[in-house]
């Protein structure tokens, strides 16, 4: 069932994420518009929003999938902007990406989907500990038995839990979660973020969480960042932020019906 | 921090239509340029590059073995009778093999190639633009370029050129039936007359150009999966672009090189 956040577990004094003035725009449409942030390690930091907000775009920037108009991301001491291919290659071992739809490879099966990253990119692994890594993250996510399934075979959540324990598997120090929740039922969503908490605990990782649904929010952050038109209105915890008068904070959290 | 979309200017220089389409060739040269650096560099996709081979060369045998069957018997029956109104009839199997080999089985594999192999491989490509699965392993710190594109590429180019080869047989043994059942030849003797005539650049001539049009038909694919749009639209539209790109730039290839050989000739 839920759980409340505590915040022992947070190095207030480590950043591992340092973001200044990002601006992204996509044609006239400017989407990012000068975000300040910071993450620390062992932090769970929810960036709250309505779609189209451009809170996806952020974390794709963070990553390198996306390339920003200004400013700059500081990711584990690493200026993202400048460093070249190789790398940011080698960063981005470091970092693990959770897409909103698993983004699983379908031509593959679960195991060749978690076998995929470890065998490029950790060398001369035996194939007794590649199956031992595979059994681990899988027993992690609590999908053991789907070892052999193709992902077609899989419900959401489970594709969900897989395409967290692929990233997992090269044991990310920061975790960048994209909508986890999204168009899972409500005893899914609980499981999905239990698991988020249990990585940020299990594995130490400090993550990034994109999402609307406030029960994420309230349940893996130890702090959330509420953006609105490109930029973030307000941050604190959850509490903090949603004790606001601000009408469009006060819209958001009556439509979810939060007590 | 590198895309792998650069996105369209939003002011038009000349046109919409125009300017997209200069993009285009601009954003393809930038493509096929970034195909020659990466593929000589480490690591090289080996298992990948065989499954590729395997895929498009294996699986479109039966497909190029009923297509090049038939071409060889159609191509045959519709010769013999302004042959038989010299009286030439026996200088089919010369006409047919010379026909087959510098024209109609570069060209049939390369076709039946571009729809069945370039479409394969735009719609794949697009769907896994389109479900991030691409982007996926690029934050998995693997080149999806290399594991993708140059896989593929590789694997058109060097099993296009086998396919003509084997269409070729197929051809010729279909167009041998058919003289076999009218003219009753021998094989030996069909095989002595084909080939008396067949010279060395016919057969390097059609194994270039078959070289070149493998290259298209694999670049044409990766890239317009590659630049697939978001939705299952863009999916379609990626695999349609794919075959009608690739069969365009077959037939001007052909014509060029046609001219080159000529010219050598």
């Amino acid at each position: 069932m839920e759980r409340r956040k505590d915040i022992s577990s947070v190095d207030a004094t480590n950043k591992v994420i340092s973001i200044r003035g990002l601006e992204k725009s996509f044609g006239t449409l400017a989407v990012l518009r000068g975000i300040d942030l910071d993450v620390y390690r062992g932090e769970n930091v929810v960036v709250l929003g309505r779609s189209g907000t451009g809170k996806s775009v952020l974390i794709k920037i963070i990553s390198g999938l996306l390339k920003a108009d200004s400013g700059t991301v500081n990711v584990l001491g690493n200026e993202v902007d400048t460093l070249s291919g190789k790398e940011l290659q080698a960063l981005r071992l470091k970092i693990g990406f959770s897409f909103q739809n698993g983004a699983l490879y379908d031509s593959m099966t679960v195991r060749g989907n978690l076998e995929f990253p470890l065998k490029r990119n950790v060398r001369n692994l035996s194939r007794k500990q590649i199956d031992s890594a595979v059994e681990e993250v899988l027993e992690g996510v609590g999908l053991a038995h789907a070892v052999d399934q193709m992902p077609s075979g899989l419900s959401g959540g489970q594709r969900k839990r897989i395409g967290i324990a692929r990233t997992l598997i090269l044991r990310p120090e920061v975790m960048l979660y994209d909508e986890p929740t999204a168009g899972l039922d409500p005893i899914t969503s609980i499981e999905i973020n239990n698991l988020i908490n249990e990585v940020q605990q299990q594995y130490h990782t400090s993550s990034i969480i994109i999402t609307h649904d406030l029960t994420c929010a309230k349940t893996t952050g130890n702090r959330v960042a509420m953006m609105l038109n490109g930029t973030f209105l307000h941050q604190g915890t959850f509490e903090e932020v949603f004790s606001s008068d601000d009408p469009a904070v006060k819209a958001f959290y009556e439509y979810n019906f939060i007590q | 921090m590198a895309s792998n979309n650069p996105s369209v200017p939003e002011k038009f220089i000349i046109s919409k239509a125009l300017d997209r389409t200069f993009f285009d060739v601009y954003s393809g040269y930038r493509f096929i340029l970034r195909f020659f650096k990466e593929v000589f560099l480490p690591p090289f996709e080996g298992k990948e590059f065989i499954k590729q081979c395997y895929e498009i060369g294996y699986r479109s045998l039966p497909l190029i073995s009923l297509t090049g069957f038939i071409t060889g018997i159609v191509f045959t029956k519709q010769s013999r009778p302004s042959l038989s109104e010299f009286g030439a009839t026996s200088w089919l199997p010369s006409l047919i093999s010379i026909a087959v080999l510098r024209a109609l089985a570069p060209l049939v594999t390369a076709l039946i190639a571009a729809g069945k192999v370039g479409s394969n491989i735009g719609a794949e490509l697009g769907s896994m633009k389109v479900t991030e699965q691409i982007d996926a392993m690029e934050v998995s710190a693997t080149n999806p370029f290399k594991f993708l594109v140059v896989t593929r590429v590789l694997a058109t180019t060097l099993m296009i050129p086998i396919l003509m080869l084997y269409t070729a047989l197929v051809a010729l043994l279909g167009s041998f039936l058919d003289i076999h059942a009218n003219e009753l030849t021998s094989f030996v003797s069909f095989s002595e007359k084909a080939f008396e005539r067949i010279t060395f650049l016919d057969l390097f001539s059609s194994l270039l150009k078959t070289l070149v049009y493998g290259f298209t038909i694999g670049i044409v694919g990766c890239y317009k999966g590659f630049h697939a749009s978001q939705g299952t639209e863009g999916v379609g539209k990626a695999a349609n672009a794919a075959v009608v790109l690739s069969m365009f730039l077959i037939f001007v290839e052909e014509i060029v090189i046609v001219q080159i050989i000529n010219f050598i000739r």
